[in-house]
């Protein structure tokens, strides 16, 4: 029976990602688009990227498992996840004009739902840390109001989930050393490069 | 709660269920099928019972799809005598409108029970958890219905695919 079946044609892959393209925006325009996401080259590796209706919640670099980013952002916020590029143009347009050293600040609506309580605040205040400017740890901690935690300032910049964008790479030891990056120190070391230049 | 990302599944599951469309609708409606099926699954995703066979439940909400998509059909149905349903120059699937008013045509149960088994490939013991029925219950209706599309519907023997 088959080859009786056989006859009905699976679909080629263009027409499967046409209508996964068409998918999403009927479901963003449905209201049940929970989670976009899409991947993006930069200069440090392929990126995922994934927003909510309320901003962009999610930066993940090439050396973190993005099929597992996925998995855990669909246990968080909520399975509905789709690749969905068009949530994203505004954020992969400024990350491109950032890379190519022509953007100093992003200006896209962050979603911070995936980080609570202290690190939340860290975050926040990372987010006022401008271009080309670094803060220490311990300055960091200081600031978001509670100066004994440094370490717990480590914390929330290593597990910040919107790195480039909640610029943590800003934060460096009072020492003057690099410390820890999500992306590996030498994504670090490029991004203060960058901002440096 | 489902947990695995709904893209996912899209991935993984997004060929076969076309080929179900594909089984029952020329190949743009089939395409609206498509799109209906994932929209509504997407929709009812977060609710779907852990452990649930999503291949199987896909299948079912496609089959259900593209029989909506008939009814609207013969509802807009004029009464004309020609009515040109198929405009499709690809040669392969223009073969399969004979094959697609066949397994239209087969009772409600034997038509499910083809799509989930000998289009979409799932074992019987899946077939027999979307019907509701035994193992040898699905595998009878299956039967019955490749018996059926046997008699009711005759493959073109020529070469007339070009």
């Amino acid at each position: 029976m088959v080859e009786l079946l056989g006859g009905i044609a699976a679909p080629d892959d263009v027409t499967l990602e046409r209508l996964r393209a068409d998918l999403a925006a009927r479901a963003e325009r449905a209201g049940v688009l929970d989670v976009a996401y899409c991947t993006h080259d930069s200069p440090l590796g392929a990126l995922l990227l994934a927003a909510t209706p309320e901003g962009l919640v999610r930066v993940a670099f090439a050396r973190e498992d993005h099929d597992g980013v996925l998995e855990s952002l669909a246990r968080a916020i909520s399975p509905r996840v789709l690749w969905a590029p068009r949530r994203l143009d505004g954020v992969v347009r400024q990350l491109d004009e950032y890379f190519a050293g022509t953007r100093r600040a992003f200006d896209v609506p962050v979603d911070l739902r995936l980080a609570s309580g202290f690190r939340r605040a860290v975050l926040t205040h990372l987010r006022t840390i401008p271009f080309g400017h670094t803060e220490s740890y311990a300055g960091v901690a200081r600031a978001a109001g509670s100066p004994r935690a440094v370490r717990a300032v480590g914390t929330a910049c290593a597990t910040n989930p919107v790195p480039l964008v909640v610029p943590c790479h800003r934060v460096v030891r009072s020492d003057g050393s690099i410390g820890q990056y999500r992306g590996g120190t030498e994504a670090k070391r490029a991004l203060l490069a960058l901002e440096a230049s | 709660m489902a947990v695995r990302p709904f893209d996912h599944v899209v991935r993984e599951h997004g060929a076969v269920v076309m080929r179900v469309c594909r089984a029952l609708l020329p190949p743009a409606e089939a395409e609206d099928a498509w799109s209906e099926t994932f929209l509504a699954a997407l929709r009812a995703y977060p609710q779907l019972r852990p452990g649930s066979n999503v291949r199987g439940w896909l299948v079912t909400i496609a089959h259900r799809k593209a029989l909506d998509q008939l009814r609207a059909r013969a509802r807009r149905a004029v009464p004309t005598g020609e009515v040109p349903d198929v405009a499709v120059t690809d040669g392969e699937l223009v073969a399969d409108d004979a094959l697609r008013a066949a397994v239209t045509a087969l009772p409600d149960k034997q038509r499910a029970a083809v799509l989930l088994h000998h289009v979409a490939g799932l074992p019987y013991a899946d077939v027999a958890r979307e019907l509701g029925g035994s193992v040898d219950a699905a595998r009878r209706s299956a039967a019955d219905g490749i018996a059926r599309l046997r008699t009711t519907y005759a493959p073109s023997t020529g070469g007339d695919d070009g």
